[in-house]
């Protein structure tokens, strides 16, 4: 029983990660009908980013994870204008592997100015272990702090999808192009605006990730990229809560069965319910019951 | 008011609107009937900014619109509300309507539009915070009309709004025009239903196969043994 609550938590930290990265997929999706593949390598750079700001300038952890998710969001804009944009009306297949070069470039473009080596993350947050329900369980502070970041980031992302005037803009965008042009919406103005959006959660996943892991490398965005990818599929992709249900949900499973059935199994199981979903609910869990799609 | 000279617009290879002329006046309500695939949506997308005009000419108050964008076209006052609604299905009913206002900076003048397009479509009020997918055909239609003059246009296009509604509908939606009308809008209205829209209009174009092949006021227009003959009849 401890070790089942012990490996929930963990579980719900890691689907935190996922959940993050998901939703910068599945905003993109929604407006643009396009899998961006390298996002995953964008959390790569936000590790980077929070690692030079701590490391280098000394800065603590709330100032890198923001500098973190702006220096992202701008990286974001500039992918999408330089790469995606210019393929706006080109087969779908082009814009997909056109994602995939991008992936591939800020990769070793990384790997030449970092080095490929594997390096450690400045403990910038202090790791208390504080005991829980009478001793059952060990609760990290630092869990507490991946959860609670992500929980506020999600509800401010909730705030400005629903309530803001752009955010509106970017839901009309998402049904109908056509007539949210003729509302007079600015189309481009919105896509950047989706790019920067996502891009900043997943170099706040960045920061967490290399705060909670301690290790980062040029090459670490890969494996969680295609993870979240997943995640996002699994809730219905183009759809925000389905984002975070499927992080959520995905970072369960697979601490789960690392902890019980061994770690070799947990990709495989991952990709495995991914196959399942698509075979029976191809919408996606959440894909019918939730309307919302951005 | 408007004024289109010799428009053409292509599809790729298809050459959807041919030469098109025609002109509406301050005030005026004035018809486009024609069969279905005629170029009508295409005319009205034109205008609207949403295809672009090959060759010919635009004019709206004088000012040269077709290579404006679709925005800068609804903020000089043409509203165009679509063929089929296109109401933003997932967002609530007050959503539409806030995004029909998207390029207005006013907030105030906003506030009192909303009312005002309550009190022209009571239903909807009562539906204000329903997601408008949810609405039935003519209260989608009458959202879509809000929506479209929540910019406070000039110049109203509409794309069959009586497309696929009960004949009851029908009616109180051209009675609603017409009471817009009256409110100093001019409108474009384009129709598959001809009886009714040669009713309500000043005067009327009928296109054909991307050119128009008639025109003259509409009272006139009823009583033409042609036109009784293609559009009225059956
Ligand atoms: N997006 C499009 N691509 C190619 N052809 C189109 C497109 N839209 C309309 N057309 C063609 O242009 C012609 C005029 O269409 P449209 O303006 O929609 O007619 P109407 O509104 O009078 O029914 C038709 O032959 C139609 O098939
Ligand atoms: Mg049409």
């Amino acid at each position: 029983m401890e070790q089942v609550l012990q490996q929930l938590i963990n579980g719900i930290s890691l689907g935190s990660i996922y959940a993050l990265i998901a939703l910068g997929y599945t905003m993109v999706y929604g407006i643009i009908n396009l899998i961006n593949f390298a996002h995953g390598d964008i959390y790569m750079i936000g590790a980077y980013v929070g690692y030079a700001v701590t490391r280098f300038l000394g800065l603590g952890f709330v100032p890198a994870l923001l500098i973190s998710m702006a220096t992202c969001s701008i990286l974001g804009i500039l992918i999408e204008k330089v790469a995606y944009k210019p393929l706006r009306n080109a087969s779908r297949i082009s814009a997909l592997i056109t994602a995939i070069a991008v992936s591939l470039f800020l990769q070793y473009t990384m790997m030449y100015f970092v080095k490929p080596d594997t390096r450690t993350f400045p403990d910038v947050l202090s790791s208390n272990k504080i005991s829980i329900l009478g001793g059952k369980a060990l609760l990290d502070t630092k869990n507490i702090y991946i959860i609670l970041i992500t929980i506020v980031l999600m509800l401010l992302l909730q705030y400005v999808v629903l309530k803001t005037k752009i955010g509106k803009a970017m839901r009309a965008v998402a049904l109908d192009k056509d007539v949210a042009q003729l509302m007079g919406v600015d189309i481009n103005r919105i896509i950047s605006f989706t790019f920067a959006i996502g891009s900043a959660l997943a170099g706040a996943a960045g920061v967490l990730v290399g705060v909670y892991y301690n290790t980062i490398n040029p090459l670490m965005g890969t494996v969680p990229g295609l993870k979240a990818f997943v995640a996002a599929v699994l809730g219905g992709i183009g759809l925000i809560p389905g984002a975070v249900f499927g992080g959520f949900f995905l970072g369960m499973v697979e601490t789960l069965v690392s902890a019980y059935g061994g770690s070799i199994f947990k990709d495989a199981v991952a990709f495995g319910i991914l196959i399942i979903v698509l075979l029976i609910k191809p919408s996606g869990l959440l894909g019918k019951t939730v309307k919302e799609k951005v | 008011m408007l004024e289109l000279s010799n428009v053409n617009v292509y599809y790729g290879p298809i050459h959807a609107v041919k030469n098109i002329s025609l002109k509406i006046e301050e005030g005026e309500i004035v018809t486009l009937i024609g069969a279905n695939g005629a170029g009508k949506s295409t005319t009205l997308k034109s205008i609207s900014g949403l295809e672009k005009c090959e060759a010919g000419e635009i004019k709206f108050r004088g000012e040269n619109i077709h290579s404006l964008t679709p925005t800068n076209i609804v903020k000089l006052g043409i509203s165009y509300v679509p063929e089929g609604r296109r109401i933003f299905s997932k967002m609530t009913v007050m959503e539409n309507l806030e995004m029909g206002a998207y390029t207005r900076k006013d907030k105030k003048g906003v506030k009192e539009d909303f009312e005002k397009i309550f009190s022209l479509f009571p239903r909807l009020k009562e539906r204000k915070e329903q997601i408008a997918g949810t609405l039935s055909g003519g209260e989608q239609q009458m959202l879509a009309i809000g929506r479209g003059l929540m910019s406070r246009p000039q110049l109203l296009l509409l794309d069959e709004p009586s497309m696929g509604l009960a004949p009851i509908i029908v009616k109180e939606i051209f009675s609603i025009i017409e009471n817009i009308n009256k409110e100093g809008i001019s409108i474009l209205l384009v129709e598959q239903n001809a009886n009714m829209a040669l009713k309500v209009s000043d005067r009327a174009y009928i296109i054909r196969n991307g050119e128009i092949e008639l025109e003259g006021k509409s009272k006139e227009m009823l009583e033409d043994e042609r036109v009784k003959k293609a559009y009225l009849e059956g």
